[in-house]
């Protein structure tokens, strides 16, 4: 069902593509044929010679968008050619008779194809990235079984201990925030005889921001430091 | 035999090689039964590393059978099979007797050039640059392992090849890279890259007790492994990282932030990675250190910062402004690794862990070169690659 659906979606697109790459070669094979017609009435004369260069750019991106596979590419290189066409059309606009209104309206059509261009393209690469993202799904799921814990994650949580594994890697104790420092001086002189936990806490509201009961039944594996071995 | 020897940029290959022999009494040979990829060959594969010789005979993460000892080793005998750190240490230096196994004073055979680069010398790495000392690595069928009689580690024949090959390197990196961080029931820590070293790091750092893991990668099959492994993820190709590590701290920031990315962050769409590539690309800076200033900034003030991930030579637009005033503290390193492994061999006996998870290739080393290409290429599903010497064909995972 969901493959029927992708099918029907991509085929759109590539339908718009197959229409703009016979398109292409139809209007590749004016340029090439005809280039004197075409051109006067645009005020390009004397360019016969650019407009058959641009008929053989139109008919190969034509072929090559009927050809391949992906065709996003190509569609995207007839937005390049658009914007040359657009280009050269422009000079025609400096005439003051019917040439100038002959290259407004050419200009205005190769701006309507430009916009069927640039929508197929984003089309076809979207269903591109769709069906990327659909062939990795049993990929997808295959990773996200690899936990590495056979007993599980939740019981691998905090199966090792800091205090066994590392003593030297730890913090030096002259250094270690002073809720930690149970019995120093300096932490005694700020928290007082009471649960220094709840002074932190309460300092760490002081910005408005809640801990969320950070410093609060922290586990003062402190006592179980060795010497480094 | 045959190895994957380093010819350039790009440019590995799998060709016959004369057969190592040993040249010292604590020597021992090791016909490899299983090697890795790690991520730090792709920095030699991309040519990132300076003092590589055409040639080079890569690998450091590998195991095997001892199938020859010097006269002077008493550790080992022929038909051990052992896994082998990718630190080569003498055992009984000051840094060594201090359990600063990477930075052991005597087996870089090419001190000269760190001393050059680095001040003083490192210890000797298998399969890596002439700074390192040169020495061929263990993608190969067999390996001469200096020191043996101070380095390698016996395992019991009832766990596989791939439950204990990553104790030679990614597991016990990720393992020292949490532990850098000291680690407190209250912690928020924060992990860069979602590799094969940013994976252990993820299940060591749940292990160690972490509140709350984080893991930041942009390739959704490695996020969707940290994810499995106990961990919150951020795809920085769609999310702000600095916004999310805040939402999910509110708004102090991790207390621990570790870099398993190292040289070649990929972030491409800021500004600061931009400048890196431009200046990189013209011989200005070695490294790309996108992590380390987002780690710096993001991270909560008197916070850890550690770095597992490696860099090679000079970078560029470091704020030290945030991490003096921000009071951080950096810890970096390669892996002291026999300071852990004992320890974490006896986790995977008893089944806290099961490294192999994070094995989605295994093949052939004539496969090698193909597998280096997918493997730094990050196709998609090529997280962790093992190689099988000897083995006639490839058995590519993960099956359709």
């Amino acid at each position: 069902m969901h493959h029927g659906h992708h099918g029907e979606g991509r085929s759109s697109y590539h339908a718009l593509a197959q229409g703009l790459g016979w398109f292409s070669i139809g209007l590749g094979l004016v340029e090439l044929l005809a280039p004197r017609r075409l051109g006067e009435p645009l005020g390009l004369k004397g360019q016969e010679r650019l407009i058959q260069a641009y008929g053989l750019r139109e008919i190969a991106t034509g072929v090559a968008i009927l050809a391949s596979k992906n065709p996003a590419p190509w569609i995207w290189a007839r937005v390049g050619g658009d914007a040359l066409d657009i280009a050269t059309l422009s000079s025609g606009l400096s005439y003051q008779d019917q040439r100038r209104t002959n290259a407004g309206l050419a200009i205005a059509s190769v701006m309507g194809v430009t916009a069927l261009d640039v929508t197929c393209a984003m089309g076809l690469q979207k269903e591109a990235r769709a069906q990327r993202m659909l062939e990795m799904l049993p990929m997808l799921a295959d990773m996200r079984s690899r936990s590495g814990f056979p007993q599980g994650v939740e019981t691998a949580r905090g199966v090792a201990d800091m205090a066994s594994v590392a003593p030297e890697y730890r913090v030096p104790e002259p250094l270690r925030p002073l809720d930690e420092s149970r019995g120093s001086g300096t932490a005694a002189l700020l928290a007082g005889p009471a649960e220094t936990d709840v002074v932190v806490e309460a300092a760490g509201s002081i910005g408005g921001q809640d801990e969320g009961g950070l410093g609060l039944g922290r586990r003062d594996d402190r006592k179980e430091v060795v010497g480094i071995h | 035999m045959k190895a994957l020897t380093w010819h350039g940029k790009h440019d590995i290959r799998c060709e016959t090689v004369p057969d190592p022999e040993i040249q010292d009494g604590r020597d021992a040979i090791v016909k490899v039964s299983s090697c890795a990829i790690c991520g730090s060959d792709v920095h030699l594969y991309d040519g990132m590393i300076p003092f590589m010789k055409s040639g080079d005979i890569l690998g450091h993460e590998f195991m095997g059978e001892v199938v020859e000892v010097g006269r002077d080793n008493k550790k080992l005998k022929v038909g051990d099979r052992v896994v082998v750190p990718f630190t080569i240490v003498c055992g009984e230096c000051d840094q060594c007797r201090r359990g600063y196994f990477s930075v052991c004073e005597r087996t870089n055979r090419k001190r000269e050039n760190a001393e050059l680069a680095f001040g003083h010398t490192t210890a000797g790495l298998f399969g890596y640059t002439h700074l390192t000392g040169g020495y061929p690595g263990g993608q190969a069928e067999y390996v001469r392992v200096p020191f043996a009689d101070a380095g390698p580690v016996k395992v019991p024949s009832h766990l596989t090849d791939e439950q204990v090959l990553f104790l030679t390197d990614i597991f016990p990196t990720g393992w020292q890279a949490a532990v850098q961080c000291d680690i407190q029931p209250t912690d928020t820590v924060a992990i860069w890259g979602a590799g094969p070293v940013g994976q252990m790091t993820v299940r060591s750092a749940v292990m160690l007790g972490a509140r709350q893991v984080i893991c930041i990668d942009n390739l959704p099959d490695r996020l969707a492994m940290a994810e499995a492994g106990g961990a919150i993820v951020i795809d920085f190709s769609k999310e702000s990282v600095v916004e999310r590590l805040n939402e999910l701290t509110g708004g102090k920031g991790p207390e621990k932030c570790i870099d398993a990315v190292g040289m070649e962050a990929h972030a491409t769409a800021t500004i600061d990675s931009m400048y890196d590539r431009v200046k990189q690309a013209v011989m200005l800076v070695s490294d790309r250190v996108h992590v380390l200033r987002e780690m710096i900034y993001v991270c909560r003030p008197a916070g850890i910062l550690s770095v597992p991930g490696v860099y090679g030579g000079i970078a560029d637009k470091l704020p030290i402004g945030a991490l003096m005033n921000k009071g951080l503290t950096v810890r970096t390193g390669q892996t002291h690794v026999n300071r852990w492994i004992d320890d974490l061999l006896r986790r995977v006996e008893e089944g806290q862990i099961d490294p192999s998870f994070v094995i989605t290739q295994t093949a052939s080393l004539e496969d090698g070169p193909d597998m280096y290409k997918r493997f730094a290429d990050r196709e998609p599903g090529c997280i962790k690659v093992v190689l099988k010497p000897g083995s006639p064909t490839a058995n590519q995972l993960p099956a359709e």
